[in-house]
C-alpha cells in the first residue's frame, strides 16, 4: 500500500538539547498509526513537524509527495488546507459557537453560499453526535463535547491526513469510547490516513492499525496492536502493562535512602 | 569583589542583549503586521468593524467620564489662575487648548492603553495558550493577516476617534464649571476659544499625536500578548508588561512630538 507520510532520518533539536534522534516512519494510506511514549519522548514535536509547524535540522518529512520542510508559506498552506488536527483540548476559538468554530475553515477557503456551507457544518457536527449543540459556545461544552466539536472542525474540509494530539486525555470512559470509535469510523468513512499521538494505551490498541513506540527520541518499537501487546521488549512491556517498576524506574535517581536518612552515620 | 563585579556585568550584559532581541522582534513583528493588511481591509466590515467595536465603543465610557472630570477641573483650575490676572473669560481657551494639544490624545491613549490595550494583550496570550493560534496555522489560516492585523487597524482607527471624543466632552466639562456654576461670561468662554484654537495647528497636531499613540500602543499590545509564554504567569507579566511599557512610549512620543510640532511658537 502506498505510503501518505514518510519520515526519513529526522534529527531534531530544541537550541542544544536533541529531541528526535534518526527516527525513520511510514504511514500507509487509509490507516489509522498510534505513535506512542512517555511525556517529552518527542511524538507532539513528531506531529507538528509531519503538520510543518516544525523543520527536521537534518532528514525529511514527506507527505503525499511533497517534502514538508522544503515547502514555502504559500505551498504549505496549501498542504495543511489538506490536513486536519485535533488538538489535546481542542483549541476550540473561544468567541465562536460550535457551529462557527466547524465552520470556519469553510468560510475561511472556499466561496460557498451561506446554505451550502449551513448543510456542510450540519452534516459534520451530526457525524459527531453534537447537531442538537451547534448553537452553544466552548465555555458551555463539556470537555468530551469540545473534543467532538473540534474533531468536526478537523475534518470539515474533508482532509487526507488528520493528525491527533492526546485526543483521550482527561475524558471520562464514555467520552473516551466514543471519541476512539469516532477516529476509527471518521478515517474509515472519509478514506483519510490518520496518526493518533497518545500515551493512552489500551483506548489506543482497540482502534488503531500500527503503532511506533518512542522513548528519548528514538523508536524503540513498533508493530501492530496485536504485536505490541506481546512484545517482550522491557519498556513496551512497562508501558503497555503499566508495571510500576522496569526500564522506567519508580525511583528518581538520587542518592542511597540509607545515606538520606543518615542512618549508620555516627554521631546521627 | 572582581568576582561580584563581572557577575553584574553579565546580568546587565544578558538584559541589555535579551532587551535588543525583543526590539529586533517587535519591530519584525510590526513590519509583518503592515505586510499582511490587506486583508483587514479587504474584509473590514466582518474584521476590523468587530474590533473597532471592542476596541474604540466599548472604551467609550472610561474616556467620556475621565474628559468630563478632566475638563471640569481644567475648568476650575483655570478660573483659578487666571482671575488673578483678570483675564477669567480666557479659561475656555486654557481649557481648548490643554485638551486639543496634550491631555486629549495623552490621557485618551492612557486610558486606551489600560483598557482596550491590556485587554488585547491577555486575549491574544489566552488565545496562545490554549493553542487557538496554533490550530489557525494548521487550518491554513494566517494568524497574523486573521487576528493580529484587524485588532491593530482597529485600535489604530478607534484612537483618535477616542481623543476627539476625549476633548470634545473635557470642553463640555469646562464650560459647565467655568460659565454654569461659576459665571463666566458665555459668549466670551466660546469666542475666545474660537478665535484661538487653530485647526491645523491645534486640531490637526492632536489628532496626529492620537494616531501615533494608537500604533504604539496597539502594536505593543499586541506583540506583548503574541510574545508571552503560554502560562498563567505569562499572560500576567505580558498585561502587566503592555500597560507599563505603553505609558512610558506614550509620555515618550509625547514629548518628541511636541518638540517637533510646537518648538516655533
Amino acid at each position: 500500500m502506498e505510503n501518505l507520510v514518510e519520515i526519513k532520518d529526522v534529527n531534531f533539536a530544541y537550541d542544544v538539547r536533541p529531541v528526535l534522534k534518526g527516527i525513520n516512519m511510514s504511514m500507509a494510506r487509509g490507516r489509522i498509526v498510534a505513535i506512542m511514549g512517555l511525556s517529552g519522548c518527542g511524538k507532539t514535536t513528531l506531529l507538528r513537524m509531519i503538520g510543518g509547524a516544525l523543520r527536521p535540522v537534518t532528514g525529511t518529512v514527506t507527505v503525499a509527495g511533497h517534502v514538508m520542510n522544503e515547502l514555502g508559506q504559500d505551498a504549505l498552506y496549501g498542504m495543511r488546507r489538506k490536513m486536519g488536527m485535533l488538538y489535546q483540548f481542542g483549541a476550540l476559538f473561544t468567541d465562536l459557537s460550535a457551529f462557527e468554530n466547524v465552520a470556519f475553515q469553510i468560510r475561511e477557503h472556499t466561496e460557498l453560499p451561506e446554505a451550502m456551507i449551513q448543510d456542510l457544518v450540519l452534516m459534520k457536527l451530526n457525524a459527531v453526535g453534537l447537531r442538537g449543540a451547534q448553537h452553544m459556545m466552548p465555555a458551555e461544552l463539556s470537555g468530551g463535547m469540545a473534543r467532538r466539536v473540534a474533531l468536526a472542525r478537523a475534518i470539515a474540509l474533508d482532509p487526507m491526513l488528520i493528525m491527533y494530539d492526546e485526543p483521550f486525555t482527561g475524558l471520562d470512559p464514555i467520552s473516551m469510547g466514543v471519541i476512539s470509535n469516532l477516529v476509527r469510523r471518521l478515517n474509515d468513512a472519509l478514506g483519510a490516513t490518520s496518526i493518533v499521538v497518545t500515551h493512552d494505551v489500551q483506548e489506543s490498541l482497540k482502534i488503531v492499525d500500527y503503532v511506533y513506540f518512542m522513548a528519548d527520541g528514538v523508536v524503540v518499537a513498533q508493530g501492530t496492536p496485536e504485536e505490541i501487546r506481546n512484545s517482550r521488549a522491557p519498556f513496551v512491556h512497562q508501558f503497555v502493562w503499566g508495571e510500576m517498576d522496569g526500564p522506567m524506574p519508580f525511583h528518581y535517581p538520587g542518592a542511597p535512602y540509607r545515606a538520606d536518612l543518615e542512618l549508620g552515620v555516627a554521631g546521627a | 569583589m572582581p568576582e561580584h563585579f563581572a557577575r553584574g556585568l553579565r546580568i546587565v550584559g544578558h538584559r541589555v542583549s535579551n532587551g535588543i532581541w525583543r526590539l529586533g522582534f517587535a519591530t519584525r513583528f510590526f513590519v509583518t503586521i503592515l505586510a499582511r493588511s490587506a486583508l483587514s481591509f479587504r474584509r473590514f466590515r466582518g474584521l476590523t468593524f468587530r474590533e473597532i467595536y471592542f476596541a474604540g465603543v466599548l472604551s467609550l465610557i472610561i474616556i467620556i467620564v475621565s474628559g468630563l472630570f478632566v475638563g471640569m477641573v481644567l475648568g476650575l483650575q483655570g478660573y483659578e489662575t487666571l482671575q488673578k490676572f483678570g483675564s477669567s473669560e480666557a479659561v475656555g481657551t486654557l481649557v481648548a487648548l490643554s485638551l486639543t494639544r496634550e491631555l486629549g490624545p495623552v490621557v485618551s491613549a492612557l486610558l486606551f492603553a489600560s483598557r482596550a490595550g491590556s485587554a488585547m494583550t491577555a486575549e491574544i496570550g489566552l488565545m496562545k495558550a490554549t493553542e487557538q493560534i496554533s490550530a489557525m496555522e494548521m487550518m491554513a489560516v494566517d494568524p497574523i493577516a486573521r487576528v493580529i492585523g484587524p485588532r491593530f487597524w482597529g485600535g489604530v482607527l478607534s484612537m483618535p476617534l477616542l481623543a476627539a471624543m476625549f476633548s470634545a466632552v473635557g470642553v463640555f466639562g469646562g464650560y459647565l464649571i467655568a460659565v454654569v456654576v461659576i459665571g463666566v461670561d458665555e459668549g466670551a468662554f466660546w469666542s475666545q476659544m474660537q478665535n484661538s484654537v487653530d485647526f491645523r495647528q491645534d486640531i490637526v497636531n492632536g489628532v496626529i499625536k492620537s494616531v501615533v499613540f494608537g500604533v504604539a500602543v496597539t502594536a505593543i499590545a499586541l506583540f506583548e500578548g503574541y510574545d508571552a509564554p503560554p502560562t498563567a504567569e505569562g499572560v500576567s507579566g505580558a498585561t502587566t508588561r503592555t500597560v507599563v511599557t505603553s505609558s512610558l512610549a506614550i509620555l515618550g512620543l509625547d514629548f518628541v512630538l511636541t518638540a517637533f510640532m510646537f518648538k516655533g511658537i
